[in-house]
């Protein structure tokens, strides 16, 4: 009840806190998705294998750190190439790093699972190297990628959430300043809110997901 | 090959940036943590992680496997769903939600974890069951296997390698989620990442990061090596 009355008396407060925890999670997500697909392309080219694994091997690594140690490493390393130790950076950082492995293992087992026959269809077409990569290999890959994503973005919500400690902003903030104050209403508010934008998240990926999914072409489940 | 001296490589540079840190003492006026109170820190954390840990895999995989009967057909569904929506609740927000419903300190730390390293391994139990062919179960049947016998020799030994999946990935992530449990005075190394961050000294934070990111990738290896050692001979692919 007194979270209740919280939510209405402040929800302003309540509504930028959710927009900002959004803002993160697009521009941390957004670079990840990115940074992830073009890492991506650039390993599963023919006889990189070797550096496929080491890439593949550290994103691996990457997810076993605990959020709150990796902003624990971050912060003196940041500031020790001056940069912005706390706040909006060492968060999208985070988010980009954490959002790397499920990005990373399905679009590179997408890229790598593409049917050869297809590949030597394009080939047989006269299409180049890269218009096979463009019109064959990524159309392809696409619903895999959006499912990494998907995965990518509810983990990430949470790590967002831990990201309030290292001054970031968001819903986090709320669970914080309740639990240093012992403010009930304050913890339920922001904990409610980021378990229904993670759920939301995931439901409205796997819509986006079946979305995107080339008309008759259905590829198997990504590993989840 | 290459990955383990990856691995070895990164652990070393963990350790020795721990020990070259907690070497100096303190900085300034402040006084760092000692190696005595790092060691006790990480006894704290493994102790919540593994009675967290034990327990849910006492709970999570016969609870697994009782919602593959058909007797429990109507209950699986829901439960399986509400495993799945606790799944994509932040760790954050569950500690923080449990928090004031059980308190503060050691046990409802534990409590805290346990709940949510249930979720994947009831999934996976769920999951690795229902993923052996009926046409094995089958066989199991014409060769005069009572139920219990499909249990223990056909269904346990093939779910195995899925089921200890779900044991290492929320091991995995437990060590994550029970640096969050020193927010609620359980103690362990979170405890000193947040003292370090509340203090502003980065070397006290390093001595609790360093460490947590060890024993995580130490407790993965670790147990994806059993779970390979687990994996029956037939099953393993190259």
């Amino acid at each position: 009840m007194e979270t209740l009355d919280y939510i209405i008396n402040h929800w302003d407060t309540v509504f930028i806190r959710i927009v900002e925890h959004i803002e993160i999670i697009a521009v941390g997500n957004g670079i990840g998705v990115i940074v992830g697909v073009l890492i991506s392309i650039a390993i599963a080219g023919e006889g990189r294998e070797g550096v496929a694994d080491v890439v593949l091997y550290f994103s691996e690594i990457m997810m076993t750190v605990p959020s709150l140690a990796l902003f624990g490493l971050m912060i003196p390393l940041l500031s020790a190439i001056y940069l912005p130790a706390i706040g909006f950076l060492p968060a999208v950082i985070a988010l980009i790093l954490y959002g790397l492995l499920p990005i990373l293992q399905n679009t590179y087992t997408a890229l790598k699972g593409v049917d050869r026959a297809m590949i030597e269809a394009g080939r047989g077409m006269g299409m180049t190297e890269r218009q096979i990569l463009f019109r064959v290999k990524l159309p392809l890959a696409v619903p895999v990628i959006m499912a990494g994503l998907r995965t990518a973005i509810v983990i990430n919500i949470g790590i967002a959430a831990i990201a309030a400690f290292i001054g970031a902003g968001g819903l986090g903030t709320l669970i914080f300043r309740g639990i240093r104050n012992f403010r009930v209403d304050l913890i339920f508010t922001g904990a409610i809110f980021v378990s229904i934008l993670a759920i939301a998240f995931d439901g409205l990926m796997g819509q986006v997901e079946k979305w995107v999914t080339p008309k008759g072409v259905r590829i198997k489940g990504p590993l989840r | 090959m290459r990955r383990r001296v990856i691995f070895f490589l990164l652990l070393g540079v963990l350790i020795l940036v721990t020990a070259f840190i907690t070497s100096k003492g303190k900085v300034g006026w402040m006084f760092l943590a000692t190696p005595y109170e790092i060691l006790k820190q990480t006894v704290r954390h493994i102790q919540l992680v593994g009675v967290a840990e034990l327990l849910a895999v006492g709970v999570g995989v016969p609870l697994g496997f009782m919602l593959t009967r058909p007797s429990f057909k109507k209950v699986s569904s829901l439960i399986l769903g509400i495993v799945n929506i606790g799944q994509t609740v932040p760790s954050l927000a569950f500690i923080a939600i449990m928090a004031p419903l059980l308190g503060l300190g050691f046990k409802p730390g534990v409590a805290a974890l346990f709940v949510y390293s249930l979720l994947p391994i009831v999934r996976n139990t769920y999951a690795g069951i229902r993923s052996i062919s009926p046409s094995i179960i089958e066989s199991a049947l014409g060769m005069g296997m009572t139920r219990k016998q499909i249990l223990r020799r056909i269904e346990l030994p093939l779910a195995l390698p899925v089921i200890m999946t779900g044991i290492r990935i929320s091991t995995v992530v437990n060590v994550g989620t029970a640096t969050l449990a020193a927010l609620i005075a359980a103690g362990g190394l979170g405890e000193l990442v947040i003292k370090g961050l509340v203090l502003n000294v980065p070397e006290l934070m390093i001595q609790g990061a360093a460490p947590t990111a060890c024993l995580a990738i130490l407790l993965d290896a670790l147990l994806g090596r059993v779970e390979n050692w687990l994996t029956p001979r037939g099953l393993k692919i190259s």
